[in-house]
């Protein structure tokens, strides 16, 4: 019997009182469009290419960020400069197929693609949803401000010989009997 | 019998009120759902967002009204309109105050809970017609729960009559002068209260709508202004059950002289429709099996013994002659 009153009542008065506290709680929620919530800067959001300090594109159009979406959205087409540099031709992604799951950056290995806390991307006409290279490129370094694929990266590009990158030592001459 | 109506204009008048707090409580229901829930609810049209209700009108009316080919044309059309009228019947019973009323009836207790069973027949004939698996669920649900709650709630408040000696709601009221009914009829109360939401459909007694459960119950199929009305029918419940517990237990229009009687009428049924919205913003809902066995095993036994003791009691004070009906 006790149990039964216990249960039918004295439980559901205790609920009944805990709810009705949260009346003098401050609400969680923000009016959104006059107030904008903080947005946490590892917020996945809009995509951007970044610019190395130098402010050349840091995209070397491997394709890997193409490979790691989920989804398909990003499309690119690798062409090379006089100098030995790989960039994209074009680099277009679909923002109406995109997740946001932050993929392609986890695969870029120039740091180049990256996520930001920007959200607000609604468009009346579903075109409008696809960037293009000139919409995503950004003028700064974004997250990583020292980092530049090229002098830290064997390859050879014009300027810039084998052994001359950092922490790079100069190429062994394997022909030579010198010691 | 002594049958008093009241002017057409007062009728009128407590017709159109009735209705604007019913449709403006779907404004109250969401602020104050939402105040519990730490958000912040509809605050955008108009003052504290107070024309939501005037926007969603113009929504619901615009709709298309739509009959599904494969229902029951004729019930399909006829359900929601029932408890729009039934649950509106009910109120012409109710003293608002010494001067504002409908009717006074000599039956007025035993009008209400016909009404308020024939209210049942709107849930079942709109699910049934729908044709439709969910809808159909919804009203077998909704006739278990009927079985389960009219019977003890009936019973309950019998003991209201006992004490006051009458069905009628404003000699009930008159009868509270010295002492209001949820003292001596505290279990009384809490029966009738059980049984007023499981009458009115909302949570947790919502058993025959779920919409976790059955998409939208027994309303499964219904759109624009049809579905419209099975929405405020059930808000219009709402405030029958708050203005009944007030009337039958809480002392109806009596209080301190400082304010009106209307509005101390006014005060208590909004306490009880803000409590109505807090047990939807705190209880979980029952299994529909759960509130039979409940009801039948637990409340009716209960409102029995209730009538019982009540009677027994008026029956020890003024003796077998003068007391009682």
């Amino acid at each position: 019997m006790f149990k039964l009153i216990n249960d039918t009542f004295t439980s559901q008065l205790i609920t009944l009182w805990r709810v009705f506290r949260h009346a003098f709680v401050k609400a969680d929620t923000v009016e959104y469009p006059d107030e904008k919530p903080y947005m946490f800067p590892r917020w996945r959001g809009r995509i951007i290419l970044s610019r190395d300090p130098d402010g050349e594109e840091r995209c070397v159009a491997c394709n890997l960020c193409a490979v790691a979406c989920p989804v398909d959205c990003i499309s690119l087409q690798k062409a090379e400069d006089e100098e030995g540099r790989w960039y994209p031709e074009y680099f277009r992604i679909n923002f109406s197929r995109c997740i946001m799951c932050g993929f392609c950056e986890e695969a870029c290995p120039t740091n180049a693609i990256q996520l930001t806390p920007d959200f607000e991307m609604a468009e009346y006409v579903r075109q409008d949803m696809v960037w293009e290279k000139e919409d995503l490129l950004i003028n700064g370094t974004g997250k990583y401000h020292d980092y530049n694929f090229y002098r830290i990266a064997g390859k050879q590009i014009g300027g810039k010989d084998k052994g001359e990158a950092r922490n790079e030592a100069a190429p062994v001459d394997v022909r030579s009997l010198l010691p | 019998m002594t049958w008093q109506v009241g002017s057409a204009l007062s009728i009128g008048t407590i017709l159109f009120t009735v209705i604007i707090v019913a449709a403006m409580l779907i404004w109250v229901e969401r602020r104050l759902l939402a105040l519990w829930q730490e958000r912040l609810g509809p605050n955008r049209v108009g003052p504290f967002g107070l024309l939501q209700v005037v926007a969603d009108m113009i929504k619901i009316f615009s709709k298309e009204d739509w009959v599904p080919p494969f229902a029951d044309k004729l019930s399909f059309v006829l359900a929601p309109p029932i408890i729009m009228v039934v649950i509106l019947m009910s109120f012409t019973v109710i003293p608002f105050a010494p001067d504002v009323g409908v009717i006074d009836s000599d039956i007025g207790v035993l009008f209400v809970l016909a009404m308020a069973s024939l209210g049942a027949y709107s849930v079942m004939l709109g699910g049934l017609a729908s044709n439709n698996k969910y809808a159909l669920l919804g009203s077998l649900r909704a006739a278990a729960q009927m079985i389960s709650y009219e019977v003890f709630m009936g019973i309950s408040l019998l003991g209201v009559v006992v004490l006051a000696g009458s069905f009628n709601l404003r000699e009930i009221v008159l009868a509270q002068a010295d002492v209001w009914f949820i003292v001596p009829q505290f279990i009384g109360f809490l029966i009738f209260l059980i049984a007023g939401i499981a009458e009115s459909h909302r949570l947790p007694f919502d058993i025959p709508e779920a919409e976790q459960e059955i998409v939208a119950g027994y309303h499964t199929e219904y759109s624009g202004i049809k579905f419209g009305m099975f929405f405020v029918g059930e808000y219009l419940g709402v405030v029958l059950i708050s203005s009944l517990l007030v009337v039958l237990f809480l002392g109806g229009w009596m209080g301190p002289a400082f304010l009106p009687p209307i509005v101390w009428f006014v005060l208590k049924a909004a306490v009880f429709i803000a409590f109505f919205v807090l047990l939807r913003a705190a209880m979980p809902r029952p299994r529909y099996d759960q509130l039979m066995s409940y009801g039948w095993l637990f409340l009716l036994p209960l409102s029995l013994l209730n009538l019982l003791v009540t009677a027994a009691i008026v029956l020890a004070q003024h003796g077998a002659t003068s007391g009682g009906v």
